[in-house]
């Protein structure tokens, strides 16, 4: 699915990863942990293409090199990155966004765009799921929504979009414990053979949730070490430090 | 390849021109080519001294020069004042005498004139060059004493109507784009609405601009008698070409008591091309008078096109309680710079007045926001809400607001509120990253920004003009 080989990234001539290399199969749960400043960010920014960073090294995605797709084809082809921090866009109701963006989406697939009423069933079933009030679907997108909304919505989309390949940038940090339940139990739903996902976190807290197949610790830039929950457990106990 | 197709559609989609020969008045500005105008179509003689009283005036008017948006001086001399058809020595009695190659070109621009595919429920005068070519679905208005036909053809059977409304808003001394329309103006639009009638239906009218070198003046006026109502709506487009036009039009609407009158434009000229050449001077004088007692008067535009834009849709609030609003989308890209806003003047007792002005500004545009709100001293409780919008891409253009606020009335309230925001790189990151392509996400952010005008527009055009709002500002980002 993602074949990450020896990546290195600058932004403003600092380096932040040093010699990634990481490999996610399809149906994979890959989590990454590292302290603040490893890098964690960057390689979730650097793998939905965001600009501004001095790259080299491989990266490939479905045997095709990632560097050649553009943000919105990444995305196109089932790449979805759930953010850390969700933008605001004033003006933009949050159901018309969900709704374009799903059709975008679909449309580069092939796929029949739904109507309103189509879409509409689906995005408040999918909305009760994660416990969220159908109110928000006619907010401005992100505008004025608490932290924990903002993440919930993120995780909406993912359910909307159904991608191939999740990465989730810290999705936890600013959940309380019951929102924490509901955003694990979206990710869990959508586990399948097919489908991978790449979490990136803190703490072991999210991952007691969703049973990760690997963790890997990212340190200055690159993995130091890589196993399966118990690595998370041991982190928890030692902190990165002992490592 | 693809590239190249691309770069195609994305030019302006109403550039053609039409292949049409056509009468002109000899180039040149005069008392002779004034009385050209008049005696080509027919005028009483009353209406020629009023053009000619006008083009006096004119002498002794200079243009102004206090806008933000400065342009080379117009050579008014080397502009022809007139220009139609030639097969329309005679208005065609009905649609099977018009022209093919006007049907022709009216069907390229989405506005059918055939019966069979008329727009449902609008009714269409179409004005080309300097003058009206169709009005659609007349007798259906006829049945409820509705007049709406082009203003020469008011001037013939309605004289009375004409002579008694025109001027009586935007007077011949007013300024100098708008006494020079009252001295050469051509054609536009006319609507009376008889006392207590609802219109049933959009009024729309659809200028073009065909011929070079040439100038359109038009003048529409529209009465709206007592208690009745109507929602007016013009669109504009005109041929790529790399001189400069002027368009200086006048358009008048008086609402008598308990009228309404709502006014829509969606105005897409030509508006050079990228690297500023090129393009239509809009210059343009509207004005409202809210003659009578709880009438009102709203104005909405969306503006698209041109080089320049530089109007003021106002009201003059003199009914007690009578009330105005302004709507507008004003949009700059390229090159191109708009220098708009309104002016409400209130008279009248217990009048209101809002505001609702979005700017959006890419490429090297720039664009102002300008507007007067004027409360009188005896205009005792009244109000007005002005909000003031400006959203910038790129980091090449601007964003100005400029209020002018008086209040002589010590009983009334005057709100102003401006914001000045940005499209940022994470928000299109953000849209990107959710399959939208920097077009579309443009797109949604500047309609979203723009939302609470679009929802004045009557539904019909709704969607045209968000899609229009879009395919403005292509090619601004990225």
């Amino acid at each position: 699915m993602l074949n990450i080989d020896n990546l290195y990234a600058k932004i403003d001539k600092k380096a932040i990863l040093n010699g990634l290399s990481l490999k996610i199969k399809p149906g994979e749960v890959h989590a990454v942990m590292g302290p603040n400043g490893s890098g964690k960010s960057t390689l979730a920014n650097i793998l939905s293409g965001k600009q501004g960073y001095e790259i080299s090294g491989n990266v490939s995605y479905e045997n095709k090199n990632l560097f050649d797709l553009a943000i919105e084809e990444r995305a196109h082809k089932g790449l979805f990155l759930a953010f850390q921090y969700p933008l605001e866009i004033p003006g933009v109701n949050t159901s018309n966004f969900l709704k374009t963006s799903l059709n975008a989406i679909r449309k580069s697939n092939g796929k029949k765009e739904l109507d309103a009423l189509e879409f509409l069933k689906i995005v408040k079933e999918k909305a009760s799921k994660l416990k969220m009030d159908e109110k928000i679907l006619n907010r401005q997108l992100n505008v004025g929504f608490s932290g924990g909304e903002k993440k919930k919505n993120e995780i909406l989309q993912m359910s909307l979009i159904e991608p191939k390949m999740a990465i989730l940038d810290e999705t936890d940090s600013g959940l309380d414990i019951d929102a924490l339940k509901i955003v694990a139990n979206g990710v869990n739903t959508l586990r399948n053979k097919e489908r991978s996902f790449l979490i990136i976190t803190h703490y072991q807290r999210l991952l007691d949730y969703i049973k990760p197949d690997f963790v890997h610790v990212l340190m200055k830039g690159k993995i130091a070490k890589s196993g399966c929950m118990e690595l998370a457990e041991e982190l928890e106990k030692v902190g990165y430090e002992k490592l | 390849m693809r590239e190249k197709e691309l770069e195609k559609l994305k030019e302006y989609k109403y550039g053609f021109s039409t292949d049409i020969e056509s009468i002109k008045a000899p180039k040149g500005l005069n008392e002779e080519v004034i009385k050209f105008i008049s005696n080509i179509k027919n005028e009483p003689k009353w209406l020629l001294d009023w053009r000619l009283k006008a083009y006096e005036r004119l002498k002794i008017l200079k243009e102004p020069d206090w806008q933000k948006p400065k342009y080379p001086k117009i050579d008014y001399q080397n502009l022809y004042y007139y220009s139609a058809p030639k097969s329309f020595k005679e208005k065609p009695k009905n649609l099977d005498d018009l022209d093919p190659k006007l049907l022709e070109t009216y069907k390229k621009l989405g506005i059918p004139l055939q019966e069979q595919k008329r727009l449902n429920n609008i009714a269409v005068d179409a004005v080309f060059d300097s003058v009206s070519v169709a009005t659609t679905f007349k007798e259906k208005l006829t049945e409820k004493g509705i007049i709406f036909c082009s203003i020469s053809e008011a001037i013939q059977k309605h004289p009375d109507l004409v002579k008694r409304y025109l001027g009586s808003v935007i007077p011949i001394t007013d300024h100098y784009f708008a006494t020079l329309n009252s001295a050469v103006f051509t054609d536009g639009s006319f609507v009376y609405i008889p006392e207590g009638v609802r219109c049933p239906m959009e009024l729309s009218t659809y200028f073009r601009i065909n011929a070079s070198d040439t100038g359109q003046f038009e003048r529409t006026l529209i009465i709206a008698d007592k208690g009745s109502y109507v929602s007016y709506l013009e669109g504009c487009t005109a041929p790529m070409r790399d001189e400069n036009q002027l368009h200086a039009a006048n358009v008048e609407l008086i609402a008598l008591d308990d009228a309404e009158i709502k006014y829509s434009t969606v105005q897409n000229w030509y508006p050079g091309d990228k690297d500023g050449k090129g393009g239509i001077y809009n210059f343009v004088t509207k004005r409202g008078l809210c003659k009578g007692k709880n009438s009102k008067i709203s104005w909405t535009q969306v503006e698209t096109g041109s080089a320049i834009t530089w109007k003021y849709p106002s009201c003059i609030l003199k009914g007690d309680n009578s009330s105005g609003e302004f709507y507008s989308i004003a949009i700059t890209n390229n090159h191109q710079k708009a220098d708009t806003g309104t002016k409400m003047i209130h008279l009248g007792k217990n009048t209101k007045s809002k505001i609702i002005s979005k700017g959006i500004s890419a490429g090297f545009a720039d664009n102002t926001y300008r507007g007067l709100v004027d409360i009188s001293r005896n205009a005792n409780n009244s109000r007005n809400y002005t909000q003031c919008d400006s959203l910038l891409i790129g980091n090449k253009c601007g964003a100005h607001t400029v209020p002018y606020i008086k209040n002589k009335n010590l009983f009334s309230n005057i709100e102003h509120e401006a914001t000045t925001s940005k499209i940022s790189d994470d928000q299109l990151f953000y849209c990107n990253q959710r399959g939208l392509n920097q077009e579309e996400a443009v797109s949604l952010i500047v309609n979203g920004f723009c939302k609470e005008v679009l929802q004045q527009l009557p539904m019909e055009f709704a969607v045209e003009a968000q899609k229009l709002v879009g395919i403005s500002l292509e090619g601004s980002v990225g």
